[in-house]
Parts: structure tokens; C-alpha cells; sequence
């Protein structure tokens, strides 16, 4: 494994079900990501990204393959071993809706802290730490004080990505953290995971769309049908994409001047498809 | 290109090329109950055949103008200014049995949720079949025959079996297809489409769109698209209004306004594209290959 290396994924398998009903989710997924990179993870519903990062993250049982997070092999770990490797808050999680990860009772401030609390750091000492997150996730000091319910869906957002950086973890997973945001908001949270990069914190970012993750991720990772099908830079799959499954998503992408494909490339790539 | 095609049925309502099917004309829509205006003036005219698209995030009025010409606007909303005009019909006054017979047979709607709007008990073929019926006094096997005909239209490969089935063996992209046939059934002039593809996957958005420009080619069929995607709109539509909170900031044909958008807030939406989507990496490919290509 290289030095650098915060996630390598070797031949991931997953299964669902039992006897007949037992269905495939993953099928020999491999990938890599390094310090301080952003990887967008693509694909249609259903396609696996998401048993991916749940596999990655303990929450579902692979059948088969590697998982080593920031040098440590987590593939065989029992729940008790999950329990501590989260709450050293190495690898962390950003949902679709960040109400599902912050606690409708509880203030910004104290949902910010929490993990460091339960990390053992002292109520000050921990609000002293928080303070700078919130200027990297563009938050107004005077939020700390409110609700989750008070504050909008993209300032939740922000908030849910603040805390995930709380414990300074080596790798965050950020499952569609833009799709439930309008535009304005979408840009406010891509400005601020462009800027992570900075900061040395590798990021995978899911989502079913490609146009959202291509001006935030270094590289792509393109799954279809529980398989991995494609890798490259960003710019390499956009510009030159190899798998019929690519070439036919970003030839659907709708973008202001057209310029990726024609109806007939569509329908020739769909049958392509179908067939392959 | 012919307006009549294999599409229409000898009960459609023939329609000149430049008539206009759908006129707003500075619509206003108040909301009764919090006392104030949601909808501050929207005006466009619709002929056979033209695309016009709106743009704007929710809580911009798109979705209440779309209901507005309808005749379905939710209770406590009353359109309190301006007119709208169904084929040159005036629709201030129409009863709801006036409201009935256009609604279907000359305007049209398919919305963001299709699995809504049809019934998980009854299979999805007898549900257009019963459209049909109703609308256009058809029997019951001509009826039968003619859903089969629509699912074919609207591009689904196996119209006898998906006839048969029901809600919850359709994927969501197969729904919305089953919705469009059933919107069709009756030969409206006008369908209006309003965020009917935000709730798929990309590629299966794609082939929605590519299916209504298919429809508005082949049958002439008049199109309201609305979507929060500025990039959906632009990609069928002749002319766009950009809305936001109830107003319309800005409003042309689609290549002006993609290319010297006036307002700030067309211009946000264009950045957001331009910075952190595809556009980057392909226009830069375009340009390399000599100029960008319009899909058609």
C-alpha cells in the first residue's frame, strides 16, 4: 500500500439475500484514494455507491476483499473494533439530508462538539476548536446558539460537514451532499469542498450525477451494475471516457451548450448498452 | 414535418401551425389565506410545435403558474390579475365541466412524482386504456388498442407486458414514460412537463427529454417544460423565463439568454454550470474540434 494511501478497497464482493433471493451489490470493486484527495464516486441508483461506502464504513458485511483505512485493516473488524475505530473519528460521513445526522433538540454547538467530548476533551477546549471549522464552512458564529430547524437546508449542510471535520479524520464520505440543495447553496458547498482539499483531508463524493462532482473531484471512479468501470483524472473521463456506461452518462448530462451528444449517439450508445 | 400524424386519432382538435394554444398574458396568482401576491406577472405564448421552458428554484412560482393554466391551483390561490387563454379560450368562468373536457384533450400535465398519480391496484395499461374511454368515447378493445399503440410511442419495448403490470414492478423512468402516454392519450395540444425528470438518473432523464422532443416533432404537441435545471430548459426549449420569488427576472429565446443573460440571478445559475459542471471540460474539448455542435 502506498505511503499516501487513505482508503484501499481490493476486490470488494457484497451479497444481499440468502439462497435464491441472494443478489450481488459489489462485484470485485477496487479503488484508491490518497491524502488530500477528492474522488467523485458515479453512478445511477442502484448502481452500488452507496453499498460501497457502507461497506467501507462497517455498515454492511463484505463477502469478500480488502478494506484498509489510513493503514489499518478493517475488513474482519466486529462491531465492538467498528465502535472504536468511529469514535476516533478517522473516517466520517456526510448524508443527503443533514437532518438525518443532527439531532433536531440539540444546538449547532453541541452537535459540533459532541464527537470531541465523547473523544474526551473538555466542553471549553472543545468549543475553542470548533470556532475555526465554522469559518472554513463559511458559518456565522451567532448559529451556535440555534436549531437544526432554524437554520436553512444549506447552512445544515454546512453544519453536518463542519462536524464531520471536528475529529480532523483522514477520510470523509459525503453520500449526494448537494443534491437536496438549490443552486445557490450547491455552490456554496462545492466552494467549500474544493477548499478542503487544502487541508489534507481525502474525500469520496457520491453522487448520481457527474456535472455536480466535476468541479470539486481530482479523480472520477464510475460505477454501473455493482462494478467498478471506470477511473481516471477528472478531466480524462470527461474528455475521453471508455465504458459505453460513461460514455452514454456524460452524452446525458444536460449542459448549457450541448456540446456532449446528439439524440442518435444517445440511442446508439443505449442499445450498445443493452447488449454489451 | 406533419402536425397529424400516426400519433393523432381522428378525435384530436386540428390546430393551425402559428395558432396560439397557450397564452399567459401578466398572470398574477395571490394567495388568499397569508394575504399576499406568490406571483408577480408572468407573460408567454405557446404555438404548435414551440418549447418554452421556466427555470427557478422551488418557492418561485413555476409549479402555481403551471396549475394556474390547469385550472387546478390549490385551494386558497386565486389568479388575481391578468388572463390565460386555452386555444383562445378565455379560462376565467369555465365551469368545472368546461374544465373538464379541455383538461386531457387540450392541455395536458406530467409532474416530478409519476408513481402518484396512478393507482397501485389496477395495471398501468387498463389506466390509459380508461383515459382513453373516457375522453374520446372509444370502446373498450379500440381503447385497449390504442394504449398499446401509446406505450409504443412512448418508446417502452415491451408494451403488451408493461400493459399488464402494475405500479410497483415499473422503474421510476418507465412511470413517468407510462404518465407521458397516459397525458397524450386524449391528443391535448399542449402538455406541460413540470419537473418531470428531476427525480431520475441522468442517463434515464435524457431519454425522457429526448421522448417529449421526439413528441413535439412528431405531433406538434406544444411544450411547457419547468425544472430548477437551467441546463434541462436549454436543451429544448426555444424560448425561457427565469423566475424567483415570483418574479420573472429575465426572458428571451434560449441562446440570448444563455449567452448575454441580463440579470444576476441567470447569471448565478449559468456560473454554477460553467464552474462546476461538465461545460468546462467540454467546451474546452469543443473548441479544440473547431466549435461547439448543437445536439439535435
Amino acid at each position: 500500500m502506498p505511503a499516501d494511501a487513505v482508503l484501499q478497497v481490493t476486490d470488494l464482493d457484497v451479497h444481499y439475500g440468502k439462497g435464491r433471493r441472494r443478489a450481488q451489490a459489489l462485484d470485485g470493486v477496487s479503488l484508491e484514494v490518497r491524502r488530500g484527495e477528492t474522488v467523485g464516486l458515479i453512478g445511477e441508483t442502484g448502481s452500488g455507491k452507496s453499498t460501497l461506502a457502507r461497506t467501507i464504513l462497517g455498515l454492511v458485511p463484505a463477502s469478500a476483499g480488502r478494506v484498509v483505512i489510513d493503514g489499518e485493516e478493517v475488513s474482519g473488524y466486529r462491531q465492538r473494533q467498528w465502535r472504536t475505530l468511529r469514535r476516533r473519528g478517522v473516517v466520517q460521513y456526510v448524508f443527503q439530508d443533514p437532518l438525518r445526522s443532527l439531532d433536531p433538540d440539540v444546538t449547532i454547538a453541541d452537535s459540533l462538539i459532541e464527537p470531541l467530548l465523547i473523544r474526551g476533551v473538555a466542553r471549553g477546549e472543545a468549543l475553542v476548536r470548533v470556532r475555526p471549522l465554522l469559518e472554513r464552512v463559511r458559518l456565522d458564529e451567532e448559529l451556535l446558539a440555534r436549531l437544526p430547524g432554524e437554520l436553512s437546508g444549506g447552512q445544515r449542510q454546512r453544519v453536518a460537514v463542519a462536524r464531520a471535520l471536528v475529529t480532523e479524520p483522514a477520510l470523509v464520505i459525503l453520500d449526494e451532499p448537494v443534491s437536496a440543495l438549490d443552486s445557490a447553496n450547491r455552490v456554496e458547498v462545492l466552494e467549500i469542498l474544493k477548499e478542503l482539499r487544502t487541508s489534507g483531508v481525502a474525500l469520496v463524493f457520491i453522487s448520481h450525477d457527474l456535472g455536480s462532482v466535476a468541479g470539486v473531484a481530482d479523480r472520477v471512479a464510475v460505477m454501473y451494475q455493482g462494478r467498478l468501470v471506470e477511473t481516471g483524472t477528472t478531466r480524462e473521463v470527461i474528455t475521453a471516457p471508455q465504458h459505453v456506461y460513461t460514455r452514454l452518462l456524460i452524452g446525458s448530462a444536460p449542459t448549457l451548450r450541448s456540446g456532449a451528444a446528439s439524440r442518435a449517439d444517445r440511442d446508439a450508445l443505449r442499445a450498445a448498452l443493452l447488449t454489451a | 414535418m406533419t402536425i397529424l400524424s400516426e400519433l393523432r386519432t381522428p378525435h384530436a382538435v386540428p390546430t393551425l401551425p402559428d395558432e396560439i394554444v397557450l397564452a399567459l398574458r401578466d398572470v398574477r396568482i395571490y394567495d388568499q389565506v397569508n394575504d399576499r401576491e406568490i406571483v408577480h406577472g408572468i407573460s408567454f405564448e405557446l404555438t404548435p410545435g414551440r418549447v418554452v421552458g421556466i427555470v427557478g428554484e422551488s418557492g418561485s412560482g413555476k409549479t402555481l403558474t403551471c396549475r394556474a393554466a390547469l385550472g387546478i391551483l390549490p385551494e386558497h390561490f386565486a389568479i388575481s390579475g391578468g388572463s390565460i387563454e386555452i386555444t383562445g379560450q378565455e379560462i376565467a368562468g369555465l365551469t368545472p365541466e368546461q374544465w373538464t373536457g379541455l383538461r386531457g384533450s387540450t392541455i395536458s400535465a406530467v409532474f416530478q412524482d409519476p408513481a402518484s398519480y396512478l393507482n397501485p391496484s389496477i395495471r398501468v395499461g387498463s389506466q390509459i386504456a380508461e383515459v382513453i374511454r373516457v375522453k374520446t368515447g372509444a370502446k373498450r378493445r379500440q381503447a385497449r388498442h390504442r394504449a398499446l399503440e401509446l406505450l409504443a410511442a412512448v418508446h417502452l419495448r415491451n408494451p403488451a407486458l408493461v400493459y399488464e403490470q402494475y405500479t410497483f414492478e415499473l422503474s421510476g423512468g418507465m412511470l413517468q414514460r407510462v404518465l407521458i402516454a397516459a397525458a397524450i392519450a386524449a391528443d391535448p395540444t399542449v402538455l406541460i412537463a413540470d419537473e418531470a425528470t428531476t427525480a431520475l438518473d441522468v442517463t434515464v432523464q435524457a431519454e425522457i427529454l429526448d421522448l417529449l422532443a421526439d413528441l413535439q416533432e412528431r405531433i406538434g404537441l406544444a411544450l411547457l417544460v419547468v425544472s430548477h435545471d437551467l441546463a434541462v430548459v436549454a436543451q429544448l426549449c426555444d424560448e425561457v423565463l427565469v423566475m424567483r420569488e415570483g418574479e420573472v427576472v429575465e426572458q428571451g429565446p434560449t441562446a440570448e439568454v444563455l449567452h448575454n443573460p441580463k440579470h444576476e440571478y441567470t447569471r448565478m445559475l449559468i456560473a454554477e454550470h460553467e464552474q462546476y459542471g461538465l461545460e468546462r471540460y467540454l467546451e474546452a474539448e469543443a473548441d479544440r474540434d473547431g466549435g461547439l455542435t448543437r445536439a439535435g
